[in-house]
């Protein structure tokens, strides 16, 4: 059962092939035994999920599921869960227990889906390797020496290691769309705004945002239908209609404008990635879709914002966590002072340290114009690079990462680290939607195909990356792991 | 030297909205310790803020009522900084882009003059939480009841030069606030606070001098003396020769004196940035012009139709358009008896005169303006004279009778205006009292005019005080001078 997709596995569910019990068993057995490896979940809620799960059949056998009903996922550990621990991959949450619901947590429950556990991440979601948690560093399923991608690293390897059909992943930077290249999954961060952020710990708030990660475009469509829309308690989750992202899948893509922009194929693309994403858009060109070249001529100065503003918005984001009214307390503080400066430095780890500094100085009197408000500028500027593209192209393609997942503690300087997400990053500057699709195998690493489009185009995108995946079968591959 | 003090206030004012500025908890005051906390004022990871649209509303109805610009858009910003009571570790506040922009306040000061004091701009922040020294051996508490408050800061360029003018300044800030009903105005209870920004300068001087803030201070008292101390206290150093640093100071109430706070180099870089989680909130003409129609009548506008329509004295209109709730009962008792001067001469006397021994605010009055202006009709009718009224009053005040009418029959109040029966009660005490004719026909005539006083004294003793004093003075007057 663990190798279904999430549509598989409702279409069984619905014909009664196997309970939500047993699925959910299956699949925590599963965990249980070859998770040791992986390090994918923080924490396993087995009672909690056989719980969901019996509701769900017992809803079934009224006759009152829904599509969802009975579905196991689990949640990348930033989104708050009542009752659960929630600790953003931090030792500075390792205490914390949520006492309500992310909103989107909350709209998945009541859509009946079961969840399994709490994934793995980088610390308050920062790093491309998932190798900044306080957890420890997950394993890529497909070879445990090599990292999962990060932040939702965790989501990404329980998803390709079949301990749950889909997971919920943030993306700030890049956090679903590069971890699902690693992996060889489907992730898609949907357009900022489009799904509620009330629950999921910030890390920068204008950037991060909530998306599905799943086997295909079409599980990842499932779960848009029940994740998107406005919420009363999310000031920035916009109030538009929510198309339903199941329908319309199969559209043909005869005409398709697919935009190759030329700074995501310069240098520092891996030959191999390069390779295999060019092979993808002759694909799409056999299926009708028109190419051309395209420009987004601020695309080197994405890095340079994104490490402004988000850094920014984190120092300022993280400084509630300073021992008083919940999370790490440092022992015996001597006074306030001591307080706050023990409890911070013993609760964070080297990387959320080094953002916090960087986003204090960059917000410092004196500072603020040269690099915030520049910052902001450049933001714009890039935002205008895609609506200019979007005029000429319905989609942008292009690679997901320069490179295929590395080997753990190969990018041991921040600023290697940073540069995995320079083709994501931009996205999350701009605000619109991307997906990230398994486009390859090279040397046994799965290679990620990045889908652009315009704001709230996660349907097209969805259509896109679907008629692809009935074409092609990488997104089938599945990791052979050793206990 | 001649030094001219130069003054400017901030002003926080606590807007009455039920909820708290950016979440659905309670901001009612006095409830236990944390009751009134919800996961966004906590700060709880993952929760976010959502304006409340009320405390928007009161501070464009501000920005109107001081005739300031309200521009099209502003923007939430935090302001970073440590602090236990602080729960998120900044405070959204405004800065670059505040809610109401320029405006103007008049203020009446002691001698009746009136002046502007510009407002430079208004912005809405949250409040902060409480943070409890006392009975926590060696702890400090934490109360977050009050974090997420929301406040008005209303910031005035420095155009005040006396304790005076600052004192007139926030009591026309409290008049304008309650009367537009968006703060109780409560001192006491912290619903308006003032940080003092006071400099010296050598008269003639422009370049203004170096400033010391005084935070905190919190009654209309505490600022006119945590001014006057500082003026003196920068008095003395420059005459000595000495530099005033820029610091903030705390007023100490029992000491009576400011005290250095800390120091413009130990103060905070707040960072302020705009904050991620507020879209900039963006008001439109129709949105303002709906405002404006739900503003009350204001302070200066009452003052102005108290003294035009009513014809009352400047100072009588300004004293009793102190408050809202004072001119809405003056003009209550004013309707019921239909003299204005005569319902102003007794809210200000004998009401206010009263409610200030108690201690009570006019919304606290045990007689309702209702029972005075009943009162007042009877003065207005001559039925009783102004010896009775008061008894009545008194019984009122100590809610022995409902109306005026009832006591005025049951204590025998009713003023004797029956010529015939006032007549023979002037005839008998002339006829009682022949030394004092005789003195007084012997008087000069200016003197008589004083020694009448006793005759009068003696018919009002005899009708035991119903008797109409202007009628038996007349009468008096009449058959003594009937002797000379």
């Amino acid at each position: 059962m663990h190798d279904k997709t999430l549509a598989e596995l409702a279409r069984g569910l619905a014909a009664g092939d196997f309970s939500s019990r047993e699925l959910t068993t299956s699949l925590l057995e599963r965990i249980k035994r070859l998770d040791p490896v992986l390090n994918s979940f923080i924490t396993v809620t087995d009672e909690q999920a056989l719980k969901e799960a019996d509701a769900a059949d017992a809803l079934r056998h009224k006759g009152e599921a829904g599509i969802l009903s009975g579905l196991p996922l689990a949640y990348k550990d930033i989104f708050c869960t009542e009752g659960v621990r929630t600790s953003a991959g931090s030792k500075m949450l390792d205490n914390f227990i949520a006492p309500y619901n992310a909103t989107v947590v909350e709209k998945l429950k009541h859509a009946g889906t079961v969840s399994l556990g709490k994934t793995n991440m980088d610390e308050f979601a920062m790093g491309s390797s998932n190798e900044n948690s306080w957890y420890g560093p997950v394993k890529n399923p497909w070879n445990p020496t090599l990292v999962p991608g990060g932040s939702s690293g965790g989501s990404a390897a329980a998803v390709a290691a079949g301990f749950v059909p889909a997971a919920l992943g943030t993306d700030t930077g890049g956090s679903i769309r590069q971890p699902a290249a690693f992996c060889g999954i489907t992730g898609l961060k949907p357009t900022y705004g489009r799904v509620s952020r009330y629950g999921m710990i910030a890390y920068a708030s204008s950037l991060d945002q909530a998306g599905p990660m799943a086997r295909t475009a079409e599980d990842c469509a499932m779960l848009m239908n029940a994740m998107a829309g406005h919420d009363t308690r999310d000031s920035t989750s916009v109030s538009r209609n929510v198309p339903d992202y199941t329908q319309g899948l199969d559209k043909p893509l005869n005409g398709l404008k697919i935009g190759l922009p030329v700074e995501y194929f310069g240098e520092g693309l891996a030959p191999e990635v390069e390779t295999a994403v060019r092979e993808a858009v002759r694909v799409y060109e056999s299926l009708g879709a028109q190419v051309i070249e395209v420009s987004l001529p601020h695309t080197s100065m994405a890095i340079p914002a994104y490490y402004v503003i988000a850094p920014a918005e984190a120092s300022s984001n993280l400084s509630r966590y300073d021992g008083v009214r919940f999370g790490h307390r440092c022992d015996d503080p001597a006074d306030l002072e001591d307080l706050y400066k023990r409890t911070r430095a013993e609760g964070f780890g080297d990387e959320v340290k080094r953002r916090i500094l960087i986003g204090t100085h960059t917000l410092s009197e004196g500072f603020f114009d040269a690099y915030y408000r520049k910052a902001q500028q450049v933001r714009r500027l890039i935002r205008q690079d895609f609506l200019d593209a979007f005029a000429r192209v319905d989609v942008l393609m292009g690679p997901a990462a320069p490179t295929t997942a590395f080997e753990l503690g190969a990018k041991a300087d921040p600023v290697q680290m940073y540069l995995q997400d320079i083709y994501t990053i931009a996205i999350n500057l701009a605000g619109i939607p991307g997906i990230s699709v398994p486009a390859g195998l090279v040397d046994n690493r799965p290679v990620g195909l990045q889908i652009l489009g315009p704001h709230f185009g996660e349907a097209h995108l969805l259509n896109v990356a679907h008629v692809y995946q009935q074409a092609t079968d990488w997104h089938q591959r599945r990791p052979e792991i050793k206990e | 030297m001649q030094w001219e003090v130069v003054i400017g206030l901030e002003v926080h004012v606590q807007l009455s909205t039920c909820s708290k500025i950016f979440s659905g908890a309670s901001t009612a005051f006095g409830a236990e310790p944390n009751t009134q906390a919800c996961g966004i004022d906590l700060g709880l990871p993952g929760t976010l803020p959502v304006l409340n649209e009320n405390a928007v509303a009161m501070a464009v109805r501000f920005g109107l009522a001081i005739n300031a610009e309200i521009p099209e858009y502003s923007v939430f910003e935090r302001k970073n900084y440590f602090y236990p009571d602080l729960p998120k570790g900044y405070q959204t506040s405004q800065m670059a882009h505040p809610v109401v922009g320029r405006g103007e306040v008049d203020i009446t000061l002691g001698d009746g003059t009136v002046k502007t004091v510009r407002i430079h701009h208004a912005h809405m922040e949250e409040d902060a939480g409480k943070s409890l020294h006392e009975d926590y051996s060696g702890m400090t508490g934490i109360d977050l009841n009050r974090a997420g408050t929301p406040l008005l800061e209303i910031v005035s360029e420095p155009d005040m030069h006396s304790a005076e003018e600052a004192s007139a300044y926030i009591r026309a800030i409290h008049a304008i606030v309650t009367y537009l009903g968006i703060s109780d105005g409560n001192m006491a209870e912290g619903s308006m606070r003032c940080d003092v920004n006071v400099s010296l300068r050598p008269k003639g001087q422009e370049k203004l001098g170096t400033r010391a803030e005084i935070k905190n201070v919190n009654s209309f008292r505490f600022v006119e003396r945590a001014i006057a101390f500082e003026i003196e206290r920068q008095r003395e150093i420059l005459e000595d020769g000495g530099v005033v640093i820029q610091e903030t100071r705390l007023y100490n109430p029992d000491l009576d004196e400011t005290r250095s706070m800390r120091t413009k180099e130990e103060a905070n870089d707040y960072r302020y940035f705009p904050c991620p989680d507020l879209l900039p909130l963006m008001l439109d003409e129709a949105y303002i012009e709906h405002q404006r129609s739900l503003l009350p009548e204001l302070p200066s506008e009452k003052r102005q139709r108290f003294v035009e329509s009513l014809g009352l004295s400047t100072y009588d209109a300004d004293v009793l358009t102190g408050s809202r709730a004072l001119a809405e009962y003056f003009e209550a008792v004013q309707q019921h008896c239909s003299d204005a001067k005569l319902a102003a001469n007794w809210v200000q006397g004998d009401l206010l005169g009263r409610l200030n021994r108690d201690g009570l605010d006019i919304t606290e009055s045990p007689v309702s303006a209702e029972q005075l202006g009943g009162l007042l009709v009877r003065l207005v009718d001559d039925t009783i004279n102004g010896k009775g009224a008061k008894q009545v009053f008194a019984d009122l005040w100590e809610r022995k009778v409902e109306t005026a009418d009832e006591i005025i029959d049951a204590r025998g109040l009713k003023q004797v205006t029956d010529t015939g029966a006032i007549e023979s009660l002037c005839d008998q005490v002339i006829a009682d009292n022949p030394v004092q004719v005789t003195q007084y026909r012997e008087a000069s005539e200016d003197k008589r005019g004083k020694m009448i006083g006793f005759f009068v004294g003696q018919v009002m003793k005899a009708s035991r005080g119903t008797a109409n004093p202007p009628q038996v003075n007349a009468m008096l007057k009449e058959k003594l001078d009937a002797l000379l």
